[in-house]
């Protein structure tokens, strides 16, 4: 018998009570969502930026490689996407853009129609999304309503820069992926 | 005392009875000077804990079954001791054609504490107590009967203890750093785990100490027993008292 | 090595063990608050468990709907009933790819299996890419906590650990540092790695998907460069709907960490083009604790290690006293299914307070489990005179009048009974208490006296 069949069997042969699945409830948060998701990204290590001041950052920089898929902002690209995701390893700056964000955390959703390679919001230097403020919800439960069952063959949230806290506990940003996250609301 | 007043069957646990009696003194006065009508049924014995706690819940059955017929006959069982009470209440095991008087047992039973805040309603005890109070939360009582909102939980914060003692005029209430930590007593562990029982014991006093209790109170002499026996070796000045002998002196 | 004995070693240098506790103590104290910045939080906690009970009591049918939908995204599936199978089947995926070093993210269950011993013996090098894990790794340890692997060890100990295997500066203690230091050495690996493993925190039955959460992002750095992306997963993993996620990633890292939520949620549900993603589902013992009813609702755990920090012996005794892979509270209701009799001091290591039940986000009850570990394990091995005097203690308490003569016989024994005899060391009680001071009459006598 396949193993495929002895687990299946296995669990078949184990009387157990039915016990229903319970339907979800629509919690929110209180308070102003551009506000909240503010806080939520400061407290995760990331950043908060306004055009101007990403503008003004970028040219104080001077970033080798940058590329920028987030529409209204590629003329900052100055690199072309490698067909290997392994020449970004020495990418500076990605510029992407998020579907929409959470307030209660930060989490900002971004999917493959985003992410040319996925492995681009990981191995950048720094991370810079775009987010238009229409697109905060209050918490994951919006959010995963949001997503409902649209396909995607990758999907992340991501909250802030690479961190650990590995070494006795002391917040270290940049652990292997992007050593910091910058969140432009438009 | 109310002859017709509901009649109340006092459990005083066997460590209590041995060692402690003057809590069990102050249990009853205190019932008494409220206006129950008490008794004290001579036969009790131990409820049976140690040997649950240790495993052996199965060979409970027989000191269970004379619990629940000492005590059927009372309207209420009253005990200073939220660990016993928990017990009693948790695990018993089933005793085959006692079914309701056992399930009317677990109904019928309440630490002291809880007694005096559900069933008497006292809410606002009058009394003196001029002292610095530090409450050990026992877990059993803490956790087990909800005696107190743990800190784990995020639930309006309510602690039936406290409610009864803060009041008291003169009586100051210690906020301990960890408020429901446990004390490491833990029956049979006290022994079994001797190094991490001693160290928990002496972290929980510490909290005390650091917060200049004059007065360690609780609703468990098994955690003060083990608080004090640590206290006493490294000649810690810190009185130990049971909330039954504070209300009791403050009350009377 | 019983958990006393290796409790009383981890306890012999205070400094560290009082270090051990405040930490964990903070991250736990961090999980309170920002538990409490949720109203609905305790709301969420009974969703999460009713999610489980549910998905436990129809595992099978979601078992089938998770492949069903994961081979429909070309996602590869395969069994294991066992550790040994779950090995061969990692290593027959890597011998396909002709592929000698992987990389691999934190995976609680791949250490259940001893996954690494098997493939290093078998040619493979594996680089664990957890911060903690690597350093861990280094020492040729288990992990002593499953979400702070290395929480036992002192930066000290780390930068001697760096400066002998990555070169660092000697005595350089920095942990930004050391992190980067690891940092370098780790993207080598990521980049060179044909083949990365990763756990899988929720398998999502709906839509054949799983999800991968870390703050590092070593996980999605590893698969992402990588042509081969092998998950492995428990089979008690999944979740009904992928709206359920809602529910477990707001309980997970708050509770993990007291963080709002991790900073890389990674959902895979179908591989890049030209790659491959393979899950191992694996039984190994847990059909067999599904079919204890009393125990099954210990397949919840979502491991956020919430139990661990609240434990307060675990705080003070560390990972390693517990000897099993996954440590504390929930690992001593998991292991004895795994092996009662090495497991067997576990359920123990407890003083049944309750912290673990309170602080779990899918609520396990989990001291109640403890508490009927206990009965089940002096069944099969309690020790015969344990049980014996248990048995007359018993009996003697069923007797009042034998209470009665035993409790006069301790209390004058207790007061006559020379000190060096009550607190020779072989006597645990009095090695670092007193006694109480033993009353001239008990209660009994008291009542019999004034009141009848």
């Amino acid at each position: 018998m396949s193993s495929r069949k002895k687990i299946l069997n296995a669990i078949r042969g184990i009387s157990r009570e039915e016990k229903p699945l319970p339907s979800l409830p629509d919690y929110g948060v209180s308070g102003n969502l551009e506000e909240a998701f503010s806080q939520s990204i400061l407290g995760n290590k990331g950043e908060i930026l306004t055009t101007l001041e990403l503008e003004a950052w970028i040219k104080e920089q001077r970033f080798e490689k940058v590329i920028a898929l987030a529409a209204g902002f590629e003329q900052y690209s100055n690199f072309e996407t490698p067909s290997d995701p392994h020449e970004l390893d020495d990418l500076n700056l990605a510029i992407l853009e998020g579907q929409f964000g959470v307030a209660e955390n930060g989490a900002i959703w971004l999917d493959d129609s985003q992410l040319k390679h996925r492995v681009l919001p990981f191995i950048t230097e720094h991370l810079v999304l775009i987010l238009e403020k229409k697109n905060l919800y209050p918490t994951l439960h919006q959010a995963y309503q949001k997503i409902g069952n649209e396909f995607s063959g990758f999907g992340l949230f991501v909250a802030g820069p690479s961190k650990t806290a590995d070494i006795e506990q002391s917040l270290v940003i940049g652990a292997h992926g992007a050593k910091s996250l910058r969140v432009v609301l438009i | 005392m109310n002859i017709h007043s509901p009649h109340i069957g006092l459990f005083i646990p066997c460590y209590v009875d041995q060692f402690y009696p003057k809590v069990g003194v102050a249990t009853l006065e205190l019932l008494e000077n409220l206006g129950c009508r008490v008794s004290y049924p001579m036969d009790q014995t131990c409820c049976g804990q140690p040997m649950a706690n240790a495993g052996y819940e199965r060979d409970t059955i027989g000191t269970s079954e004379r619990f629940i017929d000492i005590f059927g006959e009372y309207d209420y069982v009253v005990a200073p001791s939220g660990s016993c009470v928990l017990h009693v209440k948790e695990h018993f095991p089933k005793i085959q054609g006692k079914e309701e008087a056992q399930h009317q047992l677990h109904h019928k039973i309440f630490e002291l504490t809880e007694f005096l805040t559900d069933v008497l309603k006292i809410d606002k005890p009058t009394g003196k107590f001029p002292h610095r109070v530090g409450y050990h939360a026992s877990c059993h009582g803490q956790r087990g009967l909800r005696l107190a909102s743990s800190s784990e939980m995020n639930i309006s914060p309510f602690n039936k203890a406290k409610m009864l003692l803060e009041n008291l005029e003169g009586l100051e209430w210690v906020e301990l750093s960890r408020k429901d930590e446990c004390c490491g007593f833990g029956g049979t562990f006290a022994v079994t785990e001797e190094a991490l029982s001693l160290r928990m014991g002496k972290d929980r006093l510490e909290d005390h100490l650091a917060h200049e209790v004059e007065i360690l109170t609780g609703g468990d002499m098994s955690c003060i027993m083990h608080l004090q026996g640590i206290a006493s070796r490294e000649g810690r000045k810190i009185q130990f008292m049971h909330l039954a002998e504070i209300l009791n002196q403050a009350m009377k | 090595m019983s958990h006393p004995q290796a409790a009383s070693e981890f306890l012999k240098d205070q400094a560290k063990a009082k270090w051990h506790d405040e930490t964990l103590w903070f991250v736990r104290d961090k999980r309170d608050r920002i538990s409490k910045s949720i109203p609905e939080w305790e709301d969420l906690r009974n969703l999460a468990s009713e999610i489980k009970d549910n998905v436990l009591s129809n595992l099978e049918n979601y078992l089938v709907e998770f492949e069903k939908n994961a081979l429909k995204n070309g996602i590869h599936i395969h069994w294991a009933k066992d550790a040994e199978e779950h090995n061969q089947i990692v290593l027959g995926i890597l011998q396909k790819q002709k592929c000698t070093a992987i990389v691999k993210s934190k995976s609680i269950l791949t250490e259940e299996c001893h996954l690494n011993p098997y493939l290093e013996k078998n040619g493979i090098e594996v680089v664990d890419t957890d911060l903690g894990e690597r350093i861990v790794q280094f020492l040729n340890q288990p992990p002593s906590h499953i979400v702070l692997p290395a929480i036992h060890l002192k930066k000290g100990e780390i930068s001697e650990l760096f400066h002998e295997k990555l070169a660092t500066e000697k005595g350089n203690e920095d942990p930004a540092y050391l992190t980067n230091a690891a940092r370098l050495h780790l993207r080598e690996k990521f980049l060179g790695a044909k083949v990365a493993i990763t756990g899988v925190n929720f398998g999502v039955a709906e839509t054949g998907e799983f999800v991968v959460c870390t703050n590092e992002g070593n996980a999605d750095m590893g698969v992402h460069l990588a042509d081969v992306h092998i998950a492995c997963m428990g089979i008690e993993k999944l979740i009904p709907r992928r709206a359920d996620l809602g529910v477990f990633l707001r309980l997970l890292a708050r509770s993990a960490t007291g963080q709002p939520v991790t900073n890389y949620n990674s959902h895979f549900r179908s591989p890049s083009p030209g790659k491959e993603i393979h899950i191992v589902l694996l039984d190994n013992g847990r059909t067999a604790q599904l079919a204890r009813e009393k125990f099954r609702n210990s397949l919840k755990c979502i491991r956020c290690g919430a139990c661990m920090n609240t434990c307060p012996i675990y705080r003070r005794s560390g990972g390693y006293s517990y000897g099993s892979t996954v440590p504390g509270p929930i690992g001593s209701i998991l292991s004895p299914g795994l092996d009662m009799k090495k497991h067997s001091t576990l359920p123990f290591a407890s003083t049944l307070c309750g912290s673990c039940t309170d602080v779990c986000p899918v609520k396990i009850n989990i001291h109640e489990q403890l508490y009927e570990w206990r009965q089940e394990i002096t069944k099969t091995h309690g020790e015969l005179g344990k049980s014996l005097s248990m048995k007359l203690a018993s009996a003697l308490f069923k007797s009042p009048l034998a209470y009665k003569i035993s409790g006069n016989v301790m209390r004058s024994a207790l007061k006559n009974l020379p000190k060096s005899l009550i607190y020779h060391p072989i006597n645990s009680w009095g090695k670092g208490r007193n006694l109480p001071e033993t009353p001239s009459e008990s209660f009994k006598a008291w009542y019999q006296k004034n009141r009848s």
